[in-house]
């Protein structure tokens, strides 16, 4: 559980980041959020063989990492946490799918290989991009950019408060944990009957909680809204930044770079 | 017009599982009066605090704030001029960032953007931490969390505050600040607190509940020397008034308020 409280501490970090001032920190988070969006479905959209046609979308995250100052470790080492679940879904692939598609010399490669490390690249670009778009911008302004761009205003206040509490309830959770264990003293983990047990509790706290939040909002005059201010701008940057990546995203998913490359240079040697 | 005064009229209120909440508590406050509400755990007086406010909805009984008897139509009119400022700051404090939360009242309010950054400005140097605006309420320290919960309601310049336990999870230090802070408004003033020594410090009047019943109401100086009084309601003698640990002599007793000078020792108590 520590490890978990370690983790979300993490998530803290990210909000260090963002509050860093660099060109990609400046520009407008809803242009950044657009882009970040279309290089997402441009990737997710491509056919369940593409491997070489997704390398040269690489490019996006290096530029804003450069751009941002962002450290790379560090967000790998994110990517690399939640990769096993991406692994799960595509480890069933190269068992199912036993169709040879390649022929490298002697070595045979099936459809399903090929398909597996097309998701797990797919996974890397995507999720990524998404890390990058919460580090260089932060959770709560991409949360008001959402707000900007006509999400139902519901959808974004869930989101701000699930980041806003998260916190509290991990505090929370590690607390019991820690109280847990202190009394339990053989050191195979949590069983079963005590986990149960603290999930519910976990529950009726929040439920409480949540109601002294209303209470305390209600205080507030909460009728339903709310209101940030925040200012916003779109410019010359911002219009060059959204444009000039969607055209490119385009022209990737349509040509094969580095099929063509690749053809181009066969063609000179042959 | 007389919108600072603070009227319960033989209140009652049952909780839906039948225990009884309040039975038939009366008190007048009126305009710039600063009264302690004390007593044991569990002898009601959250539940008094949440009638002021209109969450809770008296069995019997009524509650006047200003002109008002407080019914549905007129919640809104007195949410405004009862801020209060809750036990668990992270209950308080719901918004992404200092900023917008205390905003978030203003807001509502309906004031222009330019107001309300005036308002919330003003708000957060009265309680001494400016800088603080654009932290996320979750990297705050306690004390921090417990003056910018403070602000949120004094954003909405209320005319009575309500406060529930303020001094509780403080350290010394922070507490001594928030007594000296407190001293400084001009509201009128209710304070439920378990912290007699607060009380003798801020409230010059003080109400005494008891199972759900008031069992005294006066100068807070008289009722904290009736022993008797307090052992019945659960309580105990402030530590400023009861003896000094290294000559034994009693302390506020024989030595008027508010300055004891009597030994080194009192000091120490006090």
């Amino acid at each position: 559980m520590t490890k978990i409280g370690n983790h979300f501490f993490d998530i803290g970090y990210m909000d260090t980041l963002a509050s860093g001032d660099s060109p990609l920190h400046r520009l407008d988070p809803r242009v950044k959020l657009i882009t970040t969006l279309a290089f997402i479905v441009t990737v997710v959209s491509f056919d369940k063989y593409a491997l070489s046609e997704l390398i040269p979308f690489f490019i996006f995250p290096i530029f804003q990492i450069s751009l941002g100052g962002l450290p790379t470790g560090y967000l790998l080492r994110k990517v690399l946490m939640i990769s096993p679940f991406a692994a799960l879904i595509a480890i069933f692939n190269p068992l199912m799918d036993r169709e040879i598609l390649l022929q490298i010399g002697s070595i045979s490669v099936s459809g399903g290989w090929v398909s597996f490390f097309s998701i797990l690249t797919r996974f890397l670009l995507t999720v990524t991009a998404a890390l990058l778009l919460i580090a260089a911008t932060g959770f709560n302004t991409v949360c008001t950019a959402l707000a900007r761009l006509g999400v139902p205003r519901p959808f974004v206040v869930q989101l701000m408060f699930l980041y806003r509490y998260i916190f509290v309830l991990t505090d929370e959770a590690s607390r019991m944990v820690r109280a847990i264990s202190l009394r339990s003293f053989h050191s195979g983990g949590m069983s079963f009957k005590t986990f149960v047990p603290m999930m519910g509790h976990l529950l009726l706290r929040t439920l409480d909680r949540a109601q002294r939040i209303h209470l305390a909002m209600l205080c507030r005059g909460f009728d339903g809204r709310i209101c940030i201010v925040r200012s916003m701008k779109i410019g010359y940057n911002e219009v060059v930044f959204a444009i000039g990546w969607s055209v490119l995203f385009v022209i990737l998913r349509c040509y094969n770079i580095p099929k063509m490359l690749g053809a181009l240079v066969i063609g000179f040697f042959g | 017009m007389s919108h600072h005064i603070v009227e319960v009229e033989d209140l009652h209120y049952n909780y839906p599982g039948g225990t009884v909440g309040l039975n038939g508590v009366s008190f007048r406050i009126t305009h710039g009066e600063s009264v302690a509400l004390v007593g044991a755990n569990g002898a009601g007086k959250s539940t008094l605090l949440l009638h002021l406010n209109g969450y809770l909805v008296a069995t019997r009984g009524q509650v006047r704030i200003g002109d008002y008897p407080l019914t549905r139509k007129n919640l809104k009119i007195v949410r405004r001029s009862v801020g209060m400022v809750f036990q668990d700051p992270d209950d308080q404090l719901f918004m992404p960032t200092v900023f917008d939360d205390v905003a978030f009242g203003p807001l509502n309010l309906g004031l222009a953007e330019a107001e309300v950054e005036l308002n919330v400005m003003q708000a957060l140097e009265t309680v001494g931490v400016p800088h603080l605006r654009e932290r996320p309420p979750y990297k705050l320290s306690g004390g921090e969390k417990r003056s910018v919960a403070i602000a949120t309601v004094l954003a909405m310049s209320p005319d009575i505050l309500v406060m529930d336990e303020p001094s509780s999870s403080l350290d010394p230090k922070s507490r001594r600040r928030l007594i000296g802070l407190l001293k400084t408004f001009h509201h009128t003033k209710i304070i439920a607190t378990h912290d007699l020594d607060m009380a003798l410090d801020l409230c010059e009047r003080t109400i005494v509940l008891h199972r759900g019943k008031l069992t005294a109401d006066g100068p807070t100086l008289e009722l904290f020397q009736d022993e008797d009084l307090l052992a019945r309601s659960g309580l105990e003698k402030p530590l400023k008034m009861q003896g000094c640990p290294i000559c034994g002599k009693k302390g506020e007793e024989q030595t008027p308020l508010p300055d004891s000078k009597t030994c080194s020792g009192n000091r120490l108590t006090g």
